[in-house]
């Protein structure tokens, strides 16, 4: 496979360490103010709604985000910010106005253990194992890609990278636990949009800014068989799947990515709802996915974007191009061939050490999160209940270094066993799909019980595996992909094919809970389910705050800049 | 008393911003031609790292002031 090969320099490897000797410099000095369980897995709640909300965002915005929301746009043009405007920012609102006093207002540590105080055992178990099972894989995952690329654009060499990367994120975790991991997040959030802003500014100035992109994407559209204009615009083109490449329609859209996908991602994951719960007060804890929401609203400039120039200019054959083989262009490389290309060295450094810091803090998140529900939730739910905090913290310590040794062995597996690792993603989405479903009942409805929302989550998970292979996408082979069971059914794009599972599974969870709960008994009194539904918790007086602190106040402004960008790009 | 992560941010983009300017300063302008269409990305960005992270020191400074004021 041909590919960007990047010659560094003296300035680049100056600039490359000395950010690792920042991210290490971080931990050192942290490690001081970690003197409990408390402050290792929740950074003591004490800090204040910025950094939450850049390590919010910072936590989600690993490489494969970088990279893959590039080869996106490449692939897709403007739909892509759907998985912003649709995808995320309603999701962030909801969890921050709706969902944050349950979190942060119970004694829950992390959201298996919402589920324990608010359903039972069994439900927190099933949660706590298959999000502990899936954080080592996504940790692993990033890991493996990172040296891959690596390899790939660097020559450098592939056990070196695993074992370098995976040591300095131990580092920094062992020493100053999650507050380690959210500075290097905050620190990191800003090496990116400072490392690729000058990219985007570069690429729109070669390609003759908006309007030179809009024409010179015409041609790629219509080549496709598109309406020329259908690369950018989001949603005028949706009426029909055909009429748009990433083959899907409005309503699938709308409800499988918008509501069941990205509430399920952003309302019940730890790996996100854990920056939040690190935050000093209730309101910073509220505030905290609302004000991430702005960076987060803005990202499509800073990642979509430069797919959709890379794809302008490599269609106008110019000399720009993107790598490609027999005649299929290698869209996951839009990132490193624009930094190659329009990074003179110095600048190169720069971008390709903001490119690893994400790799690395894809990496640490999903650490951090692992090390929490390993020793909150399992360890201290079954092993050993009765420790001393100094002990809970040794093995919170500890399970890091497991942690990363589990994510090495997943980075390999990944690189040997593509299949497993193919098949276990798979798995892990079924199991999320129905999640928000559990957690929505749980919240507003009294009356969910936990055989209610066990059984319901089992069904939703069976649901989506049921959708799934009994349908297929177009031009798929019939297997992991869909359609053992027969097909009833035949996808435009894999994209619809996941939404419509999504929204399978969300809606059998949905009924399934319900009906169980109206059949089962509650045995949680209202005194014990006090602070964790809606209807048993006293309202938050807000009267204190300004109104630009309160939450729902934010989260309409933002709501309403959303629609906005959507309709600018009808 | 905890890091105020202002703090290494500062600094690490004074740092890069000095480094980067002071390195498109001397660097041979041919490099700029071939990668960045002409401009010396390295001076100007640089620049802005180095104003960037000059902001976040003054307001460590500016926390500390408030804190000792507060005391």
């Amino acid at each position: 496979m041909p590919h960007a090969n990047i010659e560094l320099h003296l300035i680049d490897y100056i600039l490359l360490i000395t950010y690792f000797v920042f991210v290490l410099g971080i931990g050192f000095v942290l490690r001081r103010s970690v003197s409990g369980s408390k402050d290792f897995f929740e950074s003591g709640r004490s800090l204040p709604a910025w950094i939450c909300a850049l390590g919010f965002i910072g936590a989600n915005l690993g490489a494969q985000e970088v990279m893959g929301m590039a080869a996106s746009g490449a692939k897709y043009g403007i739909m892509t910010s759907h998985f912003y405007w649709v995808g995320a920012i309603p999701a962030m609102v909801f969890v921050a106005v709706f969902m944050m006093p349950f979190y942060y207002g119970s004694k829950a540590r992390s959201v298996p253990e919402y589920l324990k105080l608010r359903f039972d055992e069994k439900t927190r178990g099933f949660n706590a194992l298959t999000f502990a099972a899936m954080t080592i894989m996504s940790s692993g995952i990033s890991m493996f890609a990172l040296a891959k690329l690596l390899n790939a654009i660097l020559g450098w060499n592939f056990h070196v990278c695993i074992i370098a990367s995976g040591v300095i994120v131990l580092a920094y975790i062992f020493m100053g636990g999650l507050t380690s991991a959210i500075y290097n997040e905050v620190l990191q959030f800003f090496l990116i949009v400072l490392g690729f802003l000058p990219l985007v500014l570069l690429g729109l100035k070669d390609i003759g800014g908006w309007d030179g992109l809009v024409a010179k994407l015409t041609p790629v559209a219509t080549n496709q068989g598109f309406a020329g204009d259908s690369f950018v615009r989001s949603w005028s083109v949706t009426g029909s799947p055909s009429d748009n490449p990433m083959g899907i329609e409005w309503f699938g859209l709308a409800m499988g990515l918008g509501f069941v996908l990205s509430f399920g991602y952003w309302c019940t994951d730890f790996l996100v709802v854990q920056r939040a719960m690190a935050a000093k007060d209730m309101g910073a804890a509220r505030r905290t996915p609302i004000l991430a929401a702005v960076p987060k609203m803005l990202f499509p400039a800073l990642v979509i974007l430069p797919g959709m120039i890379a794809i302008g200019l490599h269609a106008a054959g110019g000399k720009f191009q993107l790598p490609s083989a027999n005649g299929t262009i290698d869209y996951n490389m839009v990132v490193p061939t624009m930094l190659a290309h329009y990074f003179p060295t110095g600048m190169l450094g720069l971008g390709l050490t903001a490119l690893m810091a994400s790799f690395m803090s894809g990496m640490a998140g999903n650490v951090t999160a692992f090390n929490t529900v390993w020793t909150y939730d399992i360890y201290q739910g079954y092993i050993k209940k009765d420790g001393t905090d100094a002990h809970y913290l040794a093995v919170g310590r500890w399970t890091t270094v497991v942690g990363i040794l589990l994510s090495m062995a997943a980075a390999y597996a990944a690189a040997s066993w593509n299949n497993i690792m193919d098949t276990l993603q798979l798995v892990f989405a079924f199991v999320n799909a129905p999640l928000f479903a559990t957690f929505l009942l749980g919240m507003f409805w009294k009356r969910t019980t936990g055989h209610g929302a066990f059984f319901g989550l089992i069904t939703g998970t069976l649901a989506a595996a049921l959708h799934h292979f009994l349908v297929i996408a177009k031009g798929a082979e019939v297997g992991l992909k869909g359609g053992v069971l027969g097909i009833v059914h035949t996808y435009p794009s894999d994209m619809a094919q996941n939404f419509w599972t999504a929204i399978f599974a969300w809606t059998g969870c949905f009924i399934a809970t319900i009906l169980i709960s109206l059949v089962t008994a509650q045995k949680k009194t209202d005194a014990e389910l006090g602070g964790l539904v809606y209807s048993l918790t006293p309202k938050i007086k807000e009267h204190d705050d300004h109104w630009y602190q309160r939450p729902a106040v934010l989260g309409i402004i933002i709501l309403a800049c959303a629609a906005g960008l959507n309709l600018l790009f009808w | 008393m905890q890091l105020d992560v202002r703090l290494p941010i500062g600094l690490m983009f004074v740092l890069f911003g000095v480094i980067l300017a002071i390195f498109g300063l001397v660097s041979d302008p041919a490099l700029y031609e071939q990668h960045s269409l002409g401009v010396n990305i390295n001076l100007y960005w640089g620049l802005v790292q180095a104003v960037f992270g000059a902001v976040m020191l003054v307001l460590v400074w500016r926390g500390k002031q408030k804190a000792a004021a507060g005391q």
